[in-house]
């Protein structure tokens, strides 16, 4: 085997395509809005719970308005806005990633290492507030009603789910068929409430285009996320990704299986070009052969370093605003990515975590060799021969981790011939 | 004619989930480290009938190395090492009128999970996959036939489906929810093989049925009203210290392995056989 030597990380990510939080869209009007997939951080020590929820929803600020169960009555001041780059900066930080390798000519070794790091964006975080009341009605009782950022935030606690969706109709949301059903199934579990709408003067003031994170504090035993309002209104399957912050170590569900992504695998370099279609159909292959009732693990990593760094771990400082609130205790902080493709179907109940002692390092990541310019020296032509298996695997991997089809994987590496690389020849042949 | 030993049908049920936990659902535990387990907990086994004089009987100890390496996990081989020595030591050396309180694999992972954050329990490990639920059950179904406690694994699953699917009623959730809850492997696992344990439960009948509801209720309650998880192992642990009373309550003739000999187990009962 020729040594290969390291030169160049490229990190491309997958975007996590967000569209929704895990709670379901309100739409006021008519406007069909589809949530399609969500990112949730979920920083938690104890039973103490930090929960960022994100999206990239793609409608009018004007219509977007959200309900949020949380396990426990929440107080203004309870509810937060982060910035948007935050979550960015853990995804960059915890994507599956494509390393490459350059092989060194079999002829002539050469050694240097220099990895290739990405910059990272700072984070502010702004909130506001008005405080509003208003009179009980339909056994709905509205605790606070004030203005965080660009969001306007209503505070809700019901006994009765007909009253709630009474209200809701009667204010001008919109609730998907079904959702009051689910909604008193929480009400009943003595979960709580709160609906966020867009400020839009509070939106153009504050000069955002997008919409930015909500945030969410409260202290509750339960280590869940409600997923069930998500799919009420779901058009087909949607994606989840969770980060979870923690102290000891990765984090997994208890009432589904959590199942480590491929990782560590030799792909054709076309890969390099093509890292998101390549990843989507991974995951959709991964997915497939759990029979969609898996949850998988992205990442789950000390975030203190990483190896390779797809970006630099987050600042104390972003950390903090994400809700880690541990720092000063000086106590670990562990990130586990968790991603998950669900529906009603085969996700029939909330996402139910627990904490595991288990601190081993874990990555989506996938490898990259690029071949030697090789001389006529002895060693090329092993050289050749091996490079030509090594290729014929990497076809075969890709095939195999995404489904794709092996002959066209080698169309595409124009592994055409074998003539490229004559047979080894018998051990008999060399005799004489 | 003799009958076969129950404790061997056992080892080769849970044989058979360990090798598909760890080639097909790929289980967080190697082969190497299952051998480890349980040829540790039948060593202690050797060493503790030494030390007690009685006759070595490895079947027992090579049940509870099974099941620790298909339940606990930890990145630590130390510490599942202990949990095997605890699991078998227990069995010699927490005793009540010469019976052994917990169930020695279940006694271990409570006692390692209550010392030390480093080992846990994947109750998600197995999926939901019904083919394998259906498989173990049938497997498991014959364990406890033969073990003859197959009154309480009926019992709980009784109790504990009526909780489940009680509260799932209750508070407005469709059925599929308590139904994808009473698919899980380890559920089945708990049921078949570890509440049946016919040495750690009552000797009556009407004894182990409120076994199995106490047994029930606390795991529902831990689960479902405090919210954590693995609360049916919390709970039998907690269960089987009331078992002396239940005994004491609702006397019956205690439950021997078929295979056992007088010198092995000199205990004052006569045997109730496997039906």
């Amino acid at each position: 085997m020729p040594k290969r030597s390291f030169i160049l990380i490229i990190t491309l990510f997958i975007a996590a395509q967000a569209h929704a939080f895990c709670g379901f869209y309100v739409a006021k009007g008519d406007t069909k809005i589809f949530n399609r997939a969500s990112q949730v951080v979920i920083v938690r020590d104890q039973d103490r719970t930090v929960m960022t929820m994100a999206n990239d929803f793609q409608g009018s600020a004007r219509d977007f308005a959200v309900v949020i169960p949380v396990p426990t009555k929440i107080e203004r001041g309870q509810i937060h806005v982060a910035e948007k780059a935050l979550i960015d900066h853990l995804d960059a930080y915890s994507s599956p990633r494509l390393v490459e390798y350059f092989d060194p000519d079999p002829c002539t070794p050469v050694p240097p290492p220099a990895p290739m790091r990405n910059a990272v964006s700072e984070a502010i975080t702004v909130t506001g507030s008005a405080p509003a009341m208003r009179a009980k009605s339909l056994g709905v009782t509205i605790e606070a009603k004030y203005t965080v950022g660009e969001y306007d935030i209503l505070i809700l606690s019901a006994k009765q789910s007909s009253g709630l969706e009474t209200w809701l109709t009667e204010n001008g949301y919109k609730l998907p068929n079904g959702a009051a059903y689910v909604l008193g199934s929480y009400i009943r579990q003595n979960m709580h409430f709160f609906v966020a709408k867009v400020n839009l003067g509070e939106q153009a003031r504050l000069g955002f285009n997008y919409l930015r994170p909500l945030q969410v504090a409260y202290e509750s035993p339960k280590f869940m996320l409600p997923i069930r309002l998500g799919t009420v209104n779901a058009n087909g399957a949607q994606e989840l990704f969770v980060y979870a912050i923690t102290t000891r170590g990765s984090v997994e569900t208890t009432n589904y299986k959590t199942v480590k992504l491929p990782s560590d695998v030799d792909v054709p370099l076309f890969v390099r070009n093509d890292f998101s279609p390549f990843y989507k159909a991974l995951f959709t292959e991964q997915v497939k052969r759990e029979d969609m009732s898996a949850v998988f693990l992205e990442y789950a990593w000390n975030m203190s370093w990483c190896d390779p760094c797809a970006s630099e771990p987050l600042s104390q400082d972003e950390l903090r605003k994400l809700g880690v609130f541990w720092l000063e205790a000086g106590s670990n902080v562990f990130l586990t990515r968790l991603h998950v493709r669900y529906d009603r179907e085969h996700f029939p109940e909330d996402l139910v975590f627990q904490e595991t002692g288990d601190e081993r390092q874990f990555q989506a990541r996938y490898v990259l060799h690029h071949p030697a310019k090789t001389g006529q020296c002895e060693a090329a032509i092993a050289y050749r021969r091996e490079l030509h298996q090594r290729q014929e695997r990497e076809a075969e991997n890709v095939a195999e981790l995404t489904g794709w089809n092996v002959e066209e994987m080698r169309r595409k590496m124009h592994l055409d011939t074998a003539s490229v690389t004559p047979a080894e020849k018998k051990w008999w042949e060399k005799i004489w | 004619m003799k009958r076969f030993d129950p404790r061997l049908y056992q080892i080769g049920a849970l044989t058979v989930l360990l090798l598909y936990g760890i080639f097909v659902l790929h289980f967080d535990v190697t082969l190497f480290r299952a051998v480890l387990l349980v040829g540790t907990a039948i060593a202690t086994q050797a060493l503790c009938s030494r030390i007690r004089n009685v006759a070595f009987d490895p079947r027992s100890a090579a049940i509870s190395g099974l099941s620790l390496s298909l339940l606990l996990r930890s990145e630590s081989i130390a510490l599942l090492l202990a949990a095997a020595v605890i699991a078998v030591g227990s069995k010699f050396s927490v005793r009540i009128k010469n019976k052994h309180i917990f169930n020695p694999t279940n006694g271990a992972i409570v006692a390692m999970m209550l010392m030390s954050h480093r080992v846990w329990v994947s109750p998600g490990q197995w999926g939901n996959i019904a083919f394998f639920g259906f498989l173990i059950t049938c497997i498991g179904g014959l364990v406890v036939n033969r073990a003859a406690r197959s009154d309480v694994t009926y019992a709980f699953i009784i109790f504990w489906s009526a909780l489940v699917i009680g509260r799932s009623l209750y508070v407005g959730e469709p059925l599929t929810i308590p139904f994808h809850r009473l698919e899980s492997g380890a559920l089945l696992l708990f049921t078949f093989f570890m509440i049946s344990d016919p040495k750690t439960t009552p000797d009556s009948r009407a004894g182990r049925i409120l076994f199995a509801a106490l047994v029930a209720f606390g795991g529902w309650y831990i689960n479902y009203r405090l919210f954590r998880t693995n609360g049916i192992l919390w709970s039998l642990a907690g269960a089987a210290i009331l078992v002396p009373i239940i005994d004491a309550l609702l006397p019956a003739a205690r439950y021997r392995w078929r295979a056992e000999t007088v010198s092995a187990a000199p205990q004052p009962h006569q045997l109730a056989t496997a039906a």
